[in-house]
Parts: C-alpha cells; sequence; structure tokens
C-alpha cells in the first residue's frame, strides 16, 4: 500500500489559512494585553489586596488553572446564555482566554512582585510616593523584568490553546483547517501544514515579545 | 418525557470521569517510559540525539495539542490502520506528554552540579554508570514535584480527546447537555469534577516543592 500525500491541494485554499491566521494572532493579541493586566491587578490584589479580595483571587486562580480551557470555553459560550449572557463566539473566546490567561499571571506577575526586594519599596515610601504610585512606578516594572520570559511562554500557550475556539466556529486557525480538510479531504496534509504554521507563529511571535518587553512594557 | 435530574447528570459525568482518569494514567505512564528514553538520549554525547530530542521537544511544545491529536486521528489512518478515538488520543498524548517531561527532567538534571558528572568520570564510570549511579538518583528528587504537578496538565489535556469523539468528562458534558438542555447546569459539573481531580494533586506538588526547598535550605 502506498500513500499519496497531496499538500498543493491544501496550499490552494491558501486565503483561508491566511484568515485564520489572522484570527489566531487577533484573539491571542486582545487576550495577551487584557490578561497581563487582568493579570498584574489581581496580583496585586492577591499580595496587597485586603484579605477578603486575596481569598477571593485565590480561589479563582485556583479554579481556573485545574479545569481545563476547553470547559472554560463551553461554560462560556453554552452556560453563560442559560444564565441571561448570550455572547458571540468571538467575544466568549476572548472572554474564556482573558480568563485562562489572568489567572496564569496572576501567579507569575505575583512571583515576580515578591521578588522585589523590600528596600525599594522603603525607599519609595520614604520619597513619599503613595501606595499607588509604589506599585505602579516601582515595584511593577523590575517584576515584569524578571518574569517576562515565563509570562511570554504563558501568551503562547494560550495562543496554541486558542485552537480548541474553532469548535464554537470562531474562523481562526484550525477551524479553517477543518473547513479545508471537509472540502478536499486531504486531512493528514492539511493538519500537517497547519501545525508547521502554529511552529512558525510560536518561534516568531516568542521571538517579537521577548524583543518588544524590555522596549514598550517595562521600560529601562 | 424523561426527567434529568441532578442526581442523574453527575451520575454520568462521574461514569465519564472513569475514562478521563484511565486515559490520563496511561497517558503518563506512557509518556513517563518514552520520556525516560529520550533523556537518555538527549543527555548522551551523541550530538545528533540531542538535536534530535530537541526537535521533538520544540514540535510537540510549539503545536496546540488538538492539531497533534487530529494528525494522529488521520495519520493512523493513512497508515491503513482502523482508527478508533482510543489509540489516536492515547498516541497523541503519550507523545505530547513525553515532550514535556523530558524537557522538566532535563531541568532536573542539569540542576545536579557538573563537579558530580566529572567526579563519576573520573572514577572511570561510563556514560551508563554515571547516569544510573550518580545523577539520577539526585535528579529523582528535584524532579518529584514539577513531574507530579505535570500530571494536572495531563488530565486537562484529556479533554481535548473530546474533540475526535472519545468519550470522557468534557464529551459526555456535551452530551448530557444535548440530552438535558442545561448547559448551565452540566458545564459547571464538568469543570467542579476536573477540579475535584486536579486540585489535590496540585497541592501535593506544592506541598513537595515546599518540602524540597526546605531541605536544601
Amino acid at each position: 500500500m502506498t500513500v499519496e500525500l497531496d499538500f498543493g491541494a491544501v496550499l490552494a485554499s491558501w486565503p483561508l489559512l491566511l484568515v485564520g491566521v489572522a484570527w489566531t494572532l487577533g484573539l491571542t493579541a486582545v487576550s495577551a494585553v487584557l490578561g497581563v493586566l487582568t493579570g498584574i491587578a489581581f496580583a496585586w490584589a492577591r499580595s496587597e489586596g485586603p484579605v477578603l479580595l486575596q481569598t477571593v483571587v485565590g480561589a479563582y486562580v485556583e479554579l481556573i488553572r485545574n479545569t481545563p480551557f476547553i470547559v472554560q470555553l463551553f461554560f462560556i459560550f453554552f452556560g453563560l446564555p442559560a444564565a441571561g449572557f448570550r455572547l458571540s463566539p468571538e467575544v466568549a473566546s476572548v472572554i474564556a482566554m482573558v480568563v485562562n490567561l489572568s489567572a496564569y499571571a496572576t501567579e507569575i506577575v505575583r512571583a515576580g512582585i515578591e521578588a522585589t526586594p523590600r528596600g525599594q519599596r522603603e525607599a519609595a515610601i520614604s520619597l513619599a510616593l503613595s501606595p499607588t504610585q509604589t506599585f505602579v512606578y516601582v515595584v511593577t516594572p523590575p517584576a515584569l523584568a524578571r518574569i517576562w520570559p515565563a509570562l511570554v511562554s504563558q501568551i503562547i500557550i494560550v495562543m496554541l490553546g486558542s485552537a480548541v475556539c474553532g469548535q464554537i466556529s470562531v474562523p481562526e486557525l484550525t477551524f479553517a483547517t477543518s473547513l479545508i480538510q471537509s472540502r478536499n479531504f486531504r486531512s493528514f496534509e492539511a493538519f500537517i501544514i497547519v501545525a508547521a504554521i502554529y511552529l512558525v507563529l510560536a518561534f516568531t511571535v516568542r521571538r517579537l515579545l521577548r524583543w518588544a518587553g524590555p522596549r514598550f512594557v517595562f521600560g529601562r | 418525557m424523561v426527567e434529568f435530574t441532578l442526581w442523574d447528570i453527575l451520575r454520568n459525568l462521574a461514569l465519564a470521569a472513569r475514562w478521563t482518569v484511565v486515559l490520563s494514567l496511561i497517558a503518563f505512564l506512557g509518556g513517563g517510559v518514552v520520556g525516560a528514553a529520550l533523556l537518555v538520549l538527549r543527555l548522551s554525547p551523541s550530538r545528533i540525539g540531542r538535536a534530535l530530542v530537541e526537535g521533538y521537544v520544540e514540535l510537540f511544545q510549539g503545536t496546540p495539542l488538538l492539531v497533534q491529536l487530529f494528525l494522529a486521528y488521520f495519520g493512523i489512518a493513512l497508515l491503513g490502520l482502523n482508527t478508533s478515538a482510543w489509540t489516536a488520543a492515547t498516541l497523541a498524548l503519550t507523545l505530547y506528554t513525553s515532550a514535556f517531561l523530558v524537557e522538566i527532567w532535563r531541568g532536573c538534571v542539569e540542576a545536579v552540579p557538573r563537579g558530580q558528572w566529572e567526579a563519576g568520570t573520573s572514577l572511570a564510570l561510563s556514560f551508563s554508570e554515571n547516569l544510573r549511579y550518580v545523577v539520577l538518583p539526585q535528579a529523582l528528587t528535584i524532579a518529584i514535584a514539577p513531574t507530579v504537578g505535570f500530571l494536572v496538565q495531563v488530565i486537562k489535556g484529556t479533554a481535548l480527546a473530546s474533540v475526535i469523539g472519545f468519550v470522557e468528562l468534557t464529551k459526555a458534558g456535551s452530551m448530557v447537555t444535548n440530552a438535558t438542555f442545561r448547559p448551565f447546569v452540566v458545564y459547571s459539573c464538568v469543570g467542579l469534577f476536573y477540579f475535584v481531580l486536579c486540585y489535590p494533586i496540585s497541592l501535593v506538588a506544592k506541598n513537595l516543592e515546599r518540602k524540597l526547598h526546605a531541605a536544601h535550605r
């Protein structure tokens, strides 16, 4: 038995793949920004907020980190409409990705905050900075610099996780692939190609974020 | 018309949770065996072996698990074998797990001071003897906590097997939803089941880590 692989049949549908790449990158970009910001806020709440808030955020982090992304997505997309929140697949995906990323980002950022030397905080207080100013200008930038590689890895994981969003018909990369293979039955070839595209995306996004971090996110 | 009570939902999910557990264990054990073999290759003096394992890890960590599952599903069929969701899910999750475990374990081996290797070599131990008697016993203690922690990732990963038609917790959730039209309750219960499975393991991993750190201090 011989197996003939025909990648051309899949590559012929390149416009669909391109749209898929755009959606995957778009979803990732939006949820990375929102997720990391939420993560920073939650990290503040967990390390410096009132006790009640610390407990609530702690429970949130554990709940999200110990359930699969696909279940979170299905809960938001299929479950919430039953409770009165009707969401489009795209919005549901972004919410699920932000929720997922923020839980991991909270723990990552918190580790960075806790590694900030006490003396820096004390110096800020002695310069009459308010607690908010201290957190925003003194504690956060070096904390982010310290944990940036871990945060970038988590963003990549969320990007790869967004493949699941195709299950609720968001036109992202994996959804595009499923569509293509349902038209030409070149399933294996289609998924080989999409795996290669994801590899390139993961590599490029990692490089880009590693480059952008020190320049735009936490300064010098 | 049949009425579904909360008990019916929970009972059906519990029945399906067995398969989540079984699949997780198979993937974890299989991944452990493959991962150990890859680890030896990764640590060996052979440059080609090292490059191969590095590429393998990149491949599995740089692509979505969902795509890997699809590839296994369609790839096995292409070989002329009869594909079941079982074989595809087992294969994909085993390889996925091995790629992560080999990377975790490599980190643990590298945490063993370089001098230990050199001391072993100066005592005329071969590579395999060195690994077996000097380095691995030390790396093993460091490796326990992150390995247990990774089990949580594997359990969560099995949820994706639902997409290729493997009936486990998440798939059962979709099926029960279709029968009861109560997605809010059903998916809450599914999430709860995963939490009950994963949270204790997370706690154990965290405790192990703390204990280890205390020992090192």
